[in-house]
């Protein structure tokens, strides 16, 4: 497979299509592609967890992570999202990527529990944030993840919450790292934002999955 | 769905027994074959960890019975002929509309245009 450079693996992504009208409840909005790359790019070079691994991404949407990993190299690709809106544009984008390495499952992330415990190789997901109405919302995914991963979960978490998702990590007897501090802006898609857009910080961060430290 | 899809989902419909809602049981409409491009070592690396009687149960109910031995072979991974069976029961063949069955209770959880739904209602969850 022909190695791709971060630059390319950006402009690629930014083809992907994204929410058409984003979901307040749901806190839908996409991965910028610069984000999105630099992520991808990091968990394939310097921790090798996306060429020929399993893969899950958790909260999809239109499935910006996923393409992304699976044009890394992926082995193979499962999408799981609640929203069938989000999935019929995530279909359409396999389907102009012409990628063949990817599925979809139409889920409640927040009922899987642990039905799926041990399934995947690499968990790579941008949860809600659990600022809406939903508090609590990003660590159930975070938990959820941590149960079906073999060897990592990356994800992206308020750097707010830092403190909080160090306490949960230690509970759950797993090994996290912050990779990065990024500055997300948030765009102005919902109407009570009354800025162009929101500047936050969020920690790209990786945790090792329990059964590595057994 | 393909059938790799397939045998990592199980039913989670609250108050099943341990280890219960799995396999899912297939009911077809329309299926799909798509050629996709064959990596040995990927395939080769999930032999392990697939639960492959559920695997052939699922080759079975979609017409393709003698596709799979009943066990891996010793030696697989050299076994090119092997993993290439293998690459096309798992990535090949794909279920594009019909419906899954939780084994325990029952439920019907239906595919659409190759996206299984597992989503329960709220009574349910």
């Amino acid at each position: 497979m022909k190695k791709l450079k971060l630059k390319e693996l950006e402009s690629c992504l930014q083809q992907v299509d994204t929410f058409e009208n984003p979901k307040l409840l749901l806190e839908q909005y996409p991965t910028r592609p610069h984000i999105a790359a630099c992520m991808l790019y990091t968990i394939h070079n310097t921790f090798d967890d996306i060429e020929n691994k399993t893969i899950a991404d958790l909260g999809c949407g239109c499935g910006m992570l996923s393409i992304g990993s699976a044009m890394l190299g992926a082995g193979f690709c499962v999408g799981l999202d609640i929203d069938a809106d989000a999935l019929e544009i995530f279909n359409s984008n396999i389907e102009d990527f012409d990628l063949t390495n990817v599925n979809m499952v139409q889920c409640d992330i927040c009922s899987l529990s642990d039905s799926m415990s041990d399934t995947f190789d690499t968990v790579i997901m941008n949860p809600p944030f659990g600022t809406k109405h939903n508090k609590g919302i990003d660590m159930i995914f975070l938990k959820t993840a941590l149960q079906m991963a073999k060897t990592a979960v990356y994800s992206l978490h308020k750097t707010s919450t830092r403190q909080h998702i160090q306490k949960k990590a230690a509970e759950w007897e797993v090994k996290m790292e912050v990779l990065a501090e990024l500055r997300f802006d948030l765009p102005a898609s919902y109407k009570f934002h009354k800025k162009k857009s929101v500047d936050i910080e969020v920690d790209f961060i990786r945790f090792s999955a329990k059964k590595v430290l057994n | 769905m393909k059938l790799l899809t397939h045998n990592l989902l199980s039913s989670h419909v609250p108050g099943l027994r341990p280890g219960g809602g799995f396999p899912l049981r297939i009911e077809a409409a329309e299926v799909r074959v798509r050629p996709v491009p064959f990596n040995a070592a990927f395939v080769s690396r999930l032999v392990p960890r697939l639960r492959w009687d559920a695997l052939r149960e699922a080759a079975e109910s979609l017409g393709r019975p003698s596709e799979l031995p009943p066990e891996p072979t010793p030696g697989y991974e050299d076994d090119e002929e092997f993993l290439r069976r293998l690459h096309h029961v798992l990535l090949e063949v794909e279920v594009l509309e019909g419906s899954l069955q939780c084994p325990d209770s029952g439920r019907r959880f239906p595919i659409s245009r190759g996206v299984p739904n597992l989503l329960l209602t709220e009574d349910e969850a």
